[in-house]
């Protein structure tokens, strides 16, 4: 069981966090905007806290948020906001400052994910993965003939 | 020289307005539509429209022939990715980063964005430089290297004016490095006198600045 603690509460990070939890990991979730927790609680037999998640409002960049959320005892970091730029940032802080052992970023932009995984940061581009899947479902018909 | 200037908000189009008075080609970056409309019926070409924290934007600027790259958005997160990017994948030799929220400058330094201003200091040097009675300026903080650079006034009746240099009772851990006399400025030898009206940089170890600047205030 790991501690997981994600950044970003939107559809990807939210639905991550539910997942892990629900798999039996520990997770904590920082997000500025208090309906990102409604987006956790939507739809469960449970709400998010009685299920055992942790829940912090706070913004991403402040030193305080993030150690509010835990992520000085965090095994994995996931940089999950809407901002490329405060993903990479955040990134770096959760590596570089409080040294967590694995550090995930989502960047939307391909060229910089590209260049950043180069320098050693784990990004994950779902506009990569996006084209990806458009190009292999145009090609289909043609594979299958 | 050439410079790349991302961010066209007050600092960095009066930023851009003096680069090119002073005869430097510049290039702007802004990313907001109608602030680069604006901004490019003034200056034209010197604008460009996107955002300057894609490489491509970059790229199109012409980051790789550099020389100077500024990043003074509004956004911490945008001016550190900004100057990583042309420092470590361009290879640009000198950056300069604008921070706005004071209480990320530990993330500049984090990853070695240097230097970095904030217009908090930039106004609290102002107001050194400005108010007479100050008499005392930071010219230069080296935290790493635990040293500071400081420019003080020497004032009528103080305990240096008529002395030689060697004579100075200066604290262990500081030099005049410089004399500013009449419109210029040199290195002093061991016995070069410093007058009233002078002004003498000091280089010193932190903390010795009450010692130092007492030589150079008139006497109570």
């Amino acid at each position: 069981m790991s501690f997981v603690l994600i950044v970003g509460s939107g559809r990807v990070g939210s639905t991550v966090a539910r997942n892990l939890l629900a798999a039996g990991h520990e997770v904590s979730v920082l997000d500025g905007d208090p309906i990102s927790h409604e987006r956790l609680d939507a739809g469960q037999d449970s709400t998010w806290e009685g299920a055992g998640g942790r829940f912090t409002i706070g913004q991403a960049i402040e030193r305080d948020a993030l150690v509010e959320a835990g992520i000085e005892r965090a095994d994995v970091f996931i940089a999950s906001t809407n901002g490329d730029n405060t993903n990479l940032t955040i990134a770096q802080i959760a590596q570089k400052m409080f040294n967590v052992p694995r550090v995930m970023v989502r960047v939307m932009d391909p060229a910089r994910a590209e260049w950043y995984s180069a320098q050693g940061l784990e990004t994950i581009c779902p506009t990569s993965y996006a084209v990806e899947m458009f190009e292999r479902a145009l090609e289909m018909p043609e594979a299958g003939a | 020289m050439y410079a790349v200037v991302i961010g066209g908000g007050k600092v960095g189009l009066n930023l851009t307005r003096e680069l090119l008075a002073k005869g430097t080609e510049v290039t702007l970056i802004e990313s907001r539509r109608d602030r680069y409309l604006r901004m490019d019926a003034e200056l034209g070409f010197v604008v460009q429209y996107g955002d300057g924290t894609e490489l491509w934007v970059l790229e199109r600027a012409g980051i790789q022939r550099a020389d100077l790259v500024v990043a003074v958005t509004g956004d911490d997160e945008d001016n550190i990715l900004i100057c990583q990017i042309a420092r470590d994948k361009y290879q640009v030799e000198r950056f300069i980063s604008r921070v706005n929220n004071p209480r990320n400058r530990q993330y500049f330094e984090l990853l070695d964005i240097r230097p970095a201003f904030s217009a908090t200091d930039l106004i609290l040097r102002l107001i050194e430089h400005e108010v007479p009675d100050y008499g005392l300026v930071h010219l230069l903080d080296l935290p790493d290297e635990q040293l500071e650079v400081i420019e003080i006034v020497v004032c009528e009746g103080c305990r240096a004016a008529g002395l030689e240099v060697q004579q100075l009772e200066l604290p262990e851990g500081s030099i005049v490095i410089s004399v500013l006399r009449d419109e210029g400025g040199f290195v002093p030898k061991a016995d070069t006198v410093i007058n009233a009206g002078d002004e003498v940089l000091v280089c010193l170890d932190p903390g010795l600045e009450p010692q130092v600047t007492a030589l150079f205030e008139a006497a109570k």
